[in-house]
């Protein structure tokens, strides 16, 4: 029989029905583009918004302004401190001797814009196109940046979680009797911790950073998939296959991995989008109630917190609703796609 | 006289353009009044897609007829209206399903389900209702449970379910009764328990049964005529007497000449012991109340001796819950288990499981289920070869390759199939790579726990082939675990009949069959090979 190759990897019958069944489902094959593409592209908001430009090429010779600092004495200036580029003096030195390459948004999500029309938040203007907050910083960069890391940490959250997450249900499963029950006894208390009221005790000793949330979070999260891949452990270790195993020799590991582990996979990689729109959530809650992210960091319940204190400003709450909105949205219709992609009742439709 | 289901040149398709399937190619047979017809074929034939046809009960319109015509007593019913078909299921025509523990609600009383088939066709009185329910359970020779009826099927034995289902589908005195596989899954006993109720029904009702069955033994016993199916299609149709005396078509004569026969290959009687248990115990604990203390023992295997000699087979027949695969699992060291197991000279029972490792090559299993026992992630070669990684066998991966393709083909299969997956190979090609995984390390004892009841008759005797061959060319040992005492026969040099954990009869082959000295021996002999019920305390028990 012939096997089908994707990018040159094999693919077996059932994964390859997967994939078609996946793009059957037109809203989640396009949702996955579309926030494939606004991802890759926030990986790079150093290139999309910043208030250094791109390229300097002056004096015959070309500069990286986004990777170093070069002293304004490069570009013919007095002073030895790194160069602002966005003064109009700078600007004009350059510009004689050479010429530069700007982002489209000249603004990083931490510029304060000083030539404001109007006062802080002003609205959108050509400068600002969707408008700054309330401390004159753009909106536009601030939600490239805050996207970015909202995703960044929901999936670096759910990936790890995960891990644990299968490791623990697979050793309960697999195991059973005492071990399972005291680890579920222990879950169950666990689970019963406040995390909140942590995040808060810890906000009042350490200021929190992406890292500390992350811990945190990840103390409490990897129990989401305990259950199913706990419950997939226990019904595939009766299985035959998994007996003669057994009798062959193999070892406890092995078994696990090579033998059960690729059936629990189904129910994980179906509940992945889920938990990563329920991650990124958790992250803007707490940036919005203020013990998110070190104050001054692009983050999207910040701005959402903006918008609710400036209900004067619209264009604040609006857009970061807008773009939460879009992004959890998103999330979801991949979620969707992949849960029926992997759904074995679909197969004879 | 008329006939009463007459089926004419029947097509089923399912799906449709390229995708597809042709269940059913232009059947035709019929039946007529106080007539058994039986259709017999192997799995996928189209038996059940027929007889789900005549009741329309299809997953229309998934499925549709190209062709075709169905008439009862003249009556068309392809194409007829839900409510037409709805008053004539349960109705006229009656079915009774191979399972019975999922066809009945088990969240409903018996009575009232029994009571619901006549309400859903009878507007009568429920004093009436009662009564009827009564009548229909002496019927079906419940009368002494009759004080059960508000009792929940799980409450019920598997015999008893399936006479609750004969009395549902008897309800409303139907004209046709389509029985599907419906003793599949009991055992021998209560087999030819429902099959005697069966015929004794029909001697009184006077009604036309379509039976459809892939056991031979129950067509010639039970069946008028029979329509032998392959493929879609009655390869042939005629009274019993002459297709068993004279089968014409090829089909027909291969699936009678495929019946497990032959003997055991000889064995020396001298041979050394290679294993043997003493006083084996498999106790489940039942543990009741707040604290989980043990009340009382599920007693799975109760003292159990046995010694198994090299080269020899031996059987373990014993109905469902006997006790065999228990007793199998134990002895490799699979089953928590008390009493002492030797294996070549060793005791293993008090060694743990990595001292055993290097002794699992040793010794093999080989399962029922042809779809459960391969990983179906895995592809041939790596599920054969996985033994040779643990164990060590074979130091390149040419050289391993080498060994995986030559097992491959003692079994009988194609060395090419080395990177297909489990789920591209019928049952038949499955059990030989369960057997190839087993036979790879080279074993001394192998293990087979009903490796043939899953598989259709042909396959059935081909494995049995395959197994003896193997058997001969490496004397090997086999514990031959089976329910069905035909494959049994043709396998074994020893017999052990088992019954709730103990051992009934234990002995030399011939002499087991032959001369049984238990009745419980006599009674399973009956029951297996005449299809004969005997009525006998040790059964009822």
């Amino acid at each position: 029989m012939e096997r089908s190759r994707i990018f040159g990897i094999e693919v077996s019958p059932i994964n390859l029905r997967r994939l078609s069944n996946f793009r059957a489902n037109r809203r989640g094959y396009w949702s996955l583009w579309i926030f494939l593409i606004i991802f890759v592209a926030s990986l790079f908001a150093e290139l999309i918004a910043n208030d250094r430009p791109a390229l300097v090429m002056y004096d015959g010779e070309y500069y990286l302004p986004i990777i170093m600092d070069y002293p304004e004495t490069t570009f013919g200036g007095f002073l030895e401190t790194a160069t602002e580029y966005t003064d109009p003096e700078v600007e004009e030195m350059i510009l004689e001797k050479g010429w530069m390459v700007w982002p489209p948004i000249r603004f990083s999500y931490d510029t304060v814009n000083y030539r404001l029309s109007e006062p802080a938040p002003s609205p959108p203007s050509v400068d600002n196109i969707l408008g700054t907050d309330d401390q004159g910083r753009d909106v536009a960069a601030r939600l490239i940046y805050g996207f970015r890391i909202s995703v960044l940490f929901g999936l670096t959250l759910t990936i790890i979680s995960s891990a644990i997450g299968v490791a623990a249900g697979a050793v309960q499963g697999y195991f059973g009797g005492l071990t399972d029950l005291l680890f579920q006894r222990f879950i169950e208390i666990w689970s019963g911790l406040p995390t909140l009221y942590l995040l808060i005790i810890l906000a009042s000793i350490v200021e929190p950073n992406f890292w500390w949330l992350l811990g945190i979070m990840l103390m409490f999260s990897w129990m989401g998939l305990v259950g199913v891949v706990r419950a997939e452990f226990l019904k595939t270790r009766n299985f035959d296959y998994v007996l003669a195993a057994r009798a062959l020799g193999v070892s406890s590991k092995t078994i696990m991995w090579r033998h059960i582990l690729p059936n629990a996979m189904v129910a994980t990689i179906t509940f992945l989008p889920f938990i990563t729109s329920g991650s990124i959530t958790t992250l803007t809650a707490l940036d919005f109630l203020g013990f998110g992210l070190p104050p001054g960091s692009a983050s999207l319940g910040e701005l959402l917190n903006q918008g609710k204190a400036n209900l004067h400003a619209p264009w604040l709450g609006l857009s970061g609703f807008i773009v939460l909105g879009t992004m959890l949205s998103l999330l979801i219709f991949i979620g969707e796609a992949v849960r029926d992609a992997f759904d074995p009742r679909k197969v004879f439709k | 006289m008329s006939k009463l289901l007459e089926i004419e040149n029947l097509a089923v398709t399912f799906g449709r353009g390229e995708d597809a399937v042709e269940a059913l190619r232009g059947v035709s047979l019929s039946i007529e009044k106080g007539e058994t017809v039986a259709l017999v074929g192997e799995s996928g034939s189209g038996k059940s897609v027929c007889a789900l046809s005549i009741l329309q009960l299809l997953p229309y319109p998934l499925a549709h007829h190209p062709s075709g015509s169905i008439r009862l007593q003249g009556e068309e019913l392809v194409g007829a209206n839900q409510k037409q078909m709805q008053a004539l299921r349960g109705g006229r025509i009656a079915m009774i399903f191979q399972e019975p523990l999922t066809s009945l609600n088990p969240l409903h009383s018996i009575g009232d389900q029994i009571a619901e088939a006549i309400t859903t066709h009878q507007l009568i009185s429920k004093q009436k209702v009662l009564e009827r329910v009564c009548e229909l359970m002496e019927l079906v020779g419940m009368q002494d449970q009759i004080s059960r009826l508000s009792a929940l099927p799980h409450e019920f034995s598997g015999g008893q379910r399936q006479r609750i289902m004969i009395a549902m589908a008897l309800a409303n005195d139907p004209d046709l009764l389509i029985a599907d596989e419906p003793t599949t899954a009991v055992d021998v006993t209560i087999q030819a328990q429902i099959l005697e109720l069966l015929a004794d029904l029909q001697k009184r009702l006077g009604m036309g049964i379509l039976f459809i069955t892939h056991d031979l033994g129950i067509v010639r016993h039970m069946a008028d005529r029979a329509c032998v199916m392959q493929a879609g299609k009655i390869v042939e149709a005629r009274t019993v007497d002459e297709l068993f005396a004279n089968p014409e078509h090829p089909y027909t004569q291969s699936l009678l000449a495929s019946e497990p026969k032959g003997h055991p290959t000889a064995a020396d009687a001298a041979a050394p012991v290679l294993a043997s248990l003493d006083d084996l115990k498999v106790w489940f604990p039942i543990k009741r109340g707040m604290l989980r203390r043990t009340v009382d023992y599920v007693k799975a295997v109760d003292g159990v001796e046995l010694s198994l000699k090299r080269g020899h087979t031996l059987g373990i027949v014993g109905e469902s819950g006997s006790g065999k695969s228990t007793l199998a699992r134990a002895l490799l060291r699979l089953e928590k288990s008390e009493g002492a197991i030797q294996f070549k000279e060793q005791n293993i029972d008090t060694m743990t499981e990595n001292q055993i490792r290097p002794l699992r090559a040793d010794m093999q299993i080989v399962f029922q289920d042809p779809f459960g026992s391969l990983s179906p992630r895995m592809s041939i070669a790596e599920i054969i070869g996985e033994g040779l990684d643990v164990h060590g066998i074979g130091t390149t991966k040419a050289e391993r390759d080498q060994m995986i393709e030559d097992v491959l083909g003692e079994v009988g299969l194609d060395a090419a199939s080395c990177d297909r997956y489990p789920h591209e190979f019928s049952g038949g090609q499955r059990q030989r790579v369960s057997i190839a995984r087993a036979l790879i390390l080279k074993p001394d004892l192998m293990v087979l726990d009903e490796p043939t009841s899953a598989l259709d008759v042909s396959v059935q005797a081909q494995i049995v082939d395959l197994l003896r061959d193997l058997q001969r060319r490496h004397n090997l040992t086999y514990l031959f675990i089976s329910h069905d005492l035909k494959v049994v026969r043709a396998m074994s040099h020893e017999i052990m009949v088992m019954k709730s954990g103990k051992v009934v009869e234990q002995g030399n082959a011939d002499q087991v069959f032959d001369h049984p000295s238990q009745p419980y021996t006599r009674a399973l002999l009956a029951a297996a090979f005449d299809i004969r019920s005997v009525n006998n305390d040790s059964l009822n028990k």
